[in-house]
């Protein structure tokens, strides 16, 4: 449909950074599953957020992930990245890490990159601080003390900058920017951390038609050296990216596969696409 | 493109104008007190009595003080109301050697502190041990408050404890202290806690010119004390920090324990507050359980919103400012002061967000916007945006 366009986006997003290619510490890819949530519940005071919920992503994989409010996709996110620990199920990255024991930041550090559903940038740095802060470094206290910006790093921010189309804007504090540059900033940080695996949770809310395009575009070129996971409901966009989609519903999955196959599920009808 | 450009404003916090005051701050400290004190004449226009350099002492204590919570809530946005705490504990480290170093010259005439005499207690208790020998007192001026600030920082930085929550837990923490210190049984004094002191490291307590080194060195440490908090916050650490104060969530996520920035941080505040008080007290003579109420720490949080959070220069604006009117109060209509206080609290936080500092950064600005400089007109925008940014994101950190 738009395989011009992927060409030339896959070119511009290799061009200067092979974040992509680097191989994660400690991270047995060796089954081509990036990603294992297996029989996950979380209750909150009674109420199930997540029920039973069971999936895999594979490396280099674009999942689209939808479903009605309260199906569970922010939690879902939450359990990954390990802000709420589940009551049961087993999360695992990669064959061997188990995610349930690990913290915020060590997930971080091990490579998986989360974008917030609203914009979270620290707004009171510039544009370039805020990519130098999310670069993949030395995290320590002790180090980022006495740290000093190589050049290479720098060359590596000005490269992101100039992928993310924020060039002109290093210098401007992020707070000042366009709610889509916002966006943007934050999975330029998110590309920053160089991660195996990106969960983006609603990445085109508030951008324009045009920039919405161009999202498009760069997870495109993304997708094969990151494994991403996008929750999405602009189906426009889902329609432009998804190559398989995954229907949440109550905490569980409903429905899996091709988007037109799922579009013609008739459960999936009834309880999202159908209203 | 050059990637290493790095001209932004959060790491430029002092240009040459700074660094002038800066110097002749120090020309003040160094040169004019110690000269127009010492050798000028009694009867000289130019001789600054006693009093004088007592207060600046004092207030420059206050400053150091002011600087450290800047540090943990201008830059971290933590915000303490129990520094007073670590400031008493400096203190009381402090005062415990001089109280060994009045030797028999007390009232009682006995090689123990009148007090415990009083007391009739007949040996030092367990927590005097060393305390007649000055390098003790002094790692204990240190590791008092710095231990103490870890232990209590460490549970409540890993309970995720934050916001009004652990302004409130720090109250209560000097409030107990301050419980504690009042009993006789805890070998502080009690309610009168420590005075009378006669020498420091052999130096007559009382001599004009123990008295201008004293004021000397606390000069001096406030100097370093703030090349030391400029370092930190310049450094990509005080990024990191500015960055938690803004969107926590995200900076975890970005991969980094913000327990243990938050940890650092706090601990070397407390640190810093503890050699605050070491000064302080040989310089006023006396340190009691009343530098642990609650009122005393709640002022510090006053005198760095008066100067402006978050610029470090307006920590020590504030301190000089408040306690300056202060003096001033207290002698002229000591009732009023708590009144004016308080009105002086209300009208900064309604009108003055972002401190004297603020106001003047704005102020030039302004000025030179209408001169039709690009990079005036930018740190306007910046000041004004970081105003209503960091209101609202206190908002909804106390909504959270």
């Amino acid at each position: 449909m738009s395989e011009p366009l992927i060409e030339s986006a896959i070119e511009q997003g290799g061009g200067g950074t092979d974040f992509g290619h680097m191989r994660t510490e400690g991270l047995d890819e060796s089954h081509g599953v990036v990603l294992y949530v297996e029989g996950v519940s979380v209750s909150f005071d009674g109420f199930r957020a997540l029920n039973n919920l069971s999936f895999s992503i594979d490396i280099g994989e674009l999942r689209c992930v939808i479903g009605p409010n309260g199906a569970g996709k922010t939690t879902m996110m939450d359990v990954v990245t390990g802000r709420t620990r589940p009551d049961t199920g087993r999360v695992y990255f990669g064959q061997t890490m188990d995610l349930t024991r690990m913290s915020e930041a060590q997930i971080a550090t091990a490579g998986i990159g989360r974008k917030f559903q609203k914009p979270t940038i620290f707004e009171h740095h510039s544009v370039f601080d805020n990519l130098e802060l999310a670069m993949k470094a030395n995290k320590s206290v002790r180090h980022t003390l006495f740290a000093r910006l190589a050049s290479e790093e720098g060359d590596r921010i000005a490269a992101m900058l100039d992928q993310v189309r924020l060039t002109t804007e290093a210098d401007r504090l992020a707070g000042e920017l366009s709610h889509g540059q916002k966006q943007w900033l934050e999975i330029g940080m998110l590309l920053m951390q160089e991660p195996r695996l990106l969960l983006l949770d609603e990445p085109v809310a508030g951008m324009s038609d045009e920039e919405t395009e161009r999202t498009a575009e760069l997870f495109l070129s993304l997708a094969g050296r990151h494994s991403l996971v996008v929750v999405e409901h602009d189906m426009a966009f889902i329609g432009t990216i998804a190559r398989k989609v995954t229907v949440l519903h109550e905490g569980s999955v409903l429905a899996e596969g091709p988007l037109d196959h799922v579009q013609n599920d008739p459960r999936v009808i009834e309880v999202y696409l159908g209203r | 493109m050059n990637g290493r450009q790095t001209s932004t404003l959060a790491r430029r916090i002092y240009g040459p104008r700074a660094w002038a005051t800066l110097g002749l701050f120090a020309l003040v400290v160094f040169v004019v007190f110690p000269v127009c004190n010492l050798l000028a004449a009694d009867t000289s226009p130019l001789h600054l009595s006693a009093y004088w350099v007592a207060l600046a002492g004092k207030i420059m204590c206050y400053a150091i003080v002011a600087l450290a919570m800047d540090l943990i809530w201008g830059y971290a946005g933590i915000l303490s109301l129990g520094h007073g705490l670590f400031f008493a504990l400096g203190g009381y480290a402090m005062g415990m050697y001089l109280m060994r170093q009045i030797g028999r010259e007390g009232q009682y005439k006995s090689d123990l502190p009148d007090f415990m005499v009083f007391l009739d207690w007949k040996s030092l208790p367990w927590h005097w041990w060393n305390s007649d020998q000055f390098w003790w007192a002094a790692v204990l001026i240190v590791a008092v408050p710095g231990v103490l600030a870890f232990v209590f920082g460490f549970f409540a930085f890993r309970s995720r404890i934050r916001g009004v929550y652990f302004s409130i837990i720090t109250q209560a923490l000097t409030y107990a202290a301050m419980l504690l210190f009042f009993r006789n049984e805890t070998g502080f004094g009690g309610n009168n806690g420590f005075t009378d002191f006669k020498r420091l490291l052999g130096f007559e307590i009382t001599l004009p010119s123990t008295r201008m080194a004293l004021f000397v060195i606390t000069g001096a440490t406030l100097i370093v004390s703030l090349l030391v908090a400029r370092y930190i916050v310049t450094s990509k650490a005080g990024r990191v920090l500015q960055a938690i104060r803004d969107a926590e969530q995200r900076v975890m996520f970005c991969g980094y324990d913000t327990r243990h920035y938050k940890l650092f941080i706090w601990t070397f505040s407390a640190v810093l507050c503890g050699i605050a008080g070491a000064l302080y007290v040989p310089q006023v003579g006396i340190i009691n359980p009343g530098e642990m109420s609650p009122a005393n720490s709640i002022e510090i949080a006053i005198w760095v919103a008066v100067g402006g959070r978050g610029t470090l220069a307006g920590a020590i604006v504030g301190a000089i400012l408040v306690n300056g009117a202060k003096s001033f109060f207290t002698q002229a209509f000591p009732e009023y002061w708590l009144y004016v206080l308080g009105l002086i609290f209300i009208l900064v936080t309604l009108y003055l967000p972002q401190g004297v500092v603020g106001l003047l950064r704005s102020l030039q600005a302004r000025g030179a916007q209408t001169r039709g400089t690009p990079s005036g007109a930018m740190q306007a925008a910046g000041t004004q945006s970081g105003g209503t940014q960091s209101n609202s994101s206190k908002l909804s950190e106390r909504q959270a």
